[in-house]
């Protein structure tokens, strides 16, 4: 929870532009980015997402980082992805 | 050993491992704190303490935003549960805490409404999609979820959404650093600062541990090498004499924070004038609660609260351990009675535990090592 996952931007939502469906291991889901207002990012971009919202932005090489962690993190790193696939976020 | 190479980077963690021995007066003993629970994993996963003199003691912080929630916060959370159309939310992490009468799982089991959720605006889904019930989502974290919960207020708030609360149990990292500064049981000598509550709030709320209190505090990121790097950059500070607040996760933290989260939290939020910690006891404004202005959201004045103090069970020394004071296997209970499975204390709960890390990677103290290392080369 207190862990960041690392996503990458695909699309901004076209109408709410707080939203942003992101890729995080092969999972899409929409996450908020309104937390990133004053520098929002672009599709390519990578973030880090907390609990639905993107709180900040980090480079590939730091998203691979911060994946490795969490995949060494085991059991609570699977229940954080079963949790974030079930996302409804809209 | 496995676990002295397990990381593809050795070779620099040797280097940092000899610069810092190489800083270390001969005589002094050095305790630093890691504050944040995924510190605590990373030096556990991989041995980090093994790299490190004798002389440097990583003491574990209050970091691990499940571990601190205290018994009677649960319990108040169970008896919202029950009440009549409450659907309950929470995240995951929370689901096994123990509180006096079982968990939210336990309370599930027995028919409870309570739903796992991944974010809060999920638990706004659910209240829009159920509006005979009332949501009620379990709020908890450190300012890295607050403005989760923050933003998830205001939008609630826009559409009007008359059947959706939280039930605020955020704390704030700051004061529990503060509180363990001012504890007489622990000296210590610096201290690693949190990596992603410090995104949200930046550097500036430590500059007091510097300033008042003279010890180093350096922002860490969460790979092995970020936290050897960040221990040798408070070794320097520490034989310079000098204690600066510096960040060494600059890649991702600026140094002022997340403005826009800030001002989420300032305007849904404010902090309460004292709130219970497990284990570290009442702690004056440490955390954070609705404000008045969104009462409609705040499930503490929507329903009956009954609010009692539980105190933990005789045999769980969390207290202890999230205060650095003893280590996860000086527990009595821990690995025995107290497991990832049938947790007593909520430090074996979350894997931001100190002792739910300990115990997945069998870590013990560096001495057991040594004498068992001993006894199988002779
Ligand atoms: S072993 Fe269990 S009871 Fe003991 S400190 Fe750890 S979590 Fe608490």
């Amino acid at each position: 929870m207190c862990l960041g996952i690392p996503g990458e931007v695909i699309e901004i939502h076209p109408e709410q532009r707080d939203l942003a469906k992101v890729n995080v291991s092969g999972v899409r889901r929409m996450v908020n980015i309104g937390l990133l207002c004053d520098d929002p990012p672009a599709p390519g971009e990578w973030v880090l997402i907390h609990v639905g919202f993107a709180l900040s932005k980090i480079d590939e090489h730091e998203a691979a980082a911060a994946m490795e962690f969490l995949e060494g993190i085991g059991q609570a790193y699977e229940d954080e992805i079963a949790a974030f696939r079930e996302s409804l976020i809209e | 050993m496995r676990f002295v190479d397990e990381f593809r980077d050795a070779d620099k963690a040797h280097a940092l491992a000899a610069r810092i021995a190489a800083l270390c007066e001969p005589g002094r003993q050095y305790k630093l704190m890691e504050v944040c629970g995924g510190h605590t994993h990373t030096i556990y996963k991989h041995g980090l303490e093994d790299y490190l003199p004798e002389s440097i003691t990583l003491v574990h912080g209050p970091g691990c935003p499940v571990c601190v929630i205290p018994m009677g916060r649960v319990d108040d959370a169970m008896h919202l549960a029950s009440q009549p159309d409450v659907i309950m939310t929470s995240f995951g992490d929370m689901m096994r805490v123990p509180g006096s009468k079982g968990s939210f799982f336990d309370a599930k089991a027995q028919g409870t409404d309570i739903r796992m959720v991944y974010s809060p605006l999920d638990s706004l889904k659910i209240a829009r999609q159920n509006p005979d019930k009332r949501v009620v989502f379990m709020a908890i974290g450190f300012e890295t979820t607050a403005p989760s919960t923050a933003m998830t207020m205001l939008r609630a708030a826009a559409e009007g959404l008359t059947n959706f609360s939280v039930f605020c149990n955020h704390v704030t990292i700051v004061p529990a650093i503060k509180a363990i500064l001012d504890s007489p049981d622990l000296r210590l000598d610096g201290f690693l600062g949190p990596g992603h509550v410090s995104t949200v709030i930046g550097c500036r709320p430590y500059e007091f541990i510097a300033r008042d209190y003279g010890k180093p505090v350096v922002v860490a990121g969460f790979e092995p090498l970020d936290i050897l790097q960040s221990i040798y950059m408070l070794m320097l500070q520490l034989s310079q004499g000098r204690s600066e607040v510096e960040n060494q996760y600059s890649r991702v933290v600026p140094w002022n924070g997340n403005m826009v989260a800030l001002a989420a939290i300032a305007e849904t939020m404010e902090l309460r004038p004292y709130f219970e910690w497990r284990g570290l006891g009442f702690i004056s404004q440490s955390a954070l609660r609705v404000r008045e202005k969104y009462a409609a959201l705040d499930a503490e004045l929507l329903f009956e609260v009954p609010g009692v103090r539980v105190a933990d069970p005789k045999a769980c020394q969390c207290g202890e351990v999230l205060k650095g004071v003893l280590k996860p296997w000086e527990c009595k209970v821990f690995g025995t009675a107290c497991t990832p499975e049938t947790p007593i204390g909520t430090c074996m709960v979350s894997p931001e535990g100190a002792c739910a890390a300990y115990y997945n990677y069998g870590r013990m103290h560096r001495n057991r090592v040594l004498e068992i290392t001993q006894v199988s080369r002779s």
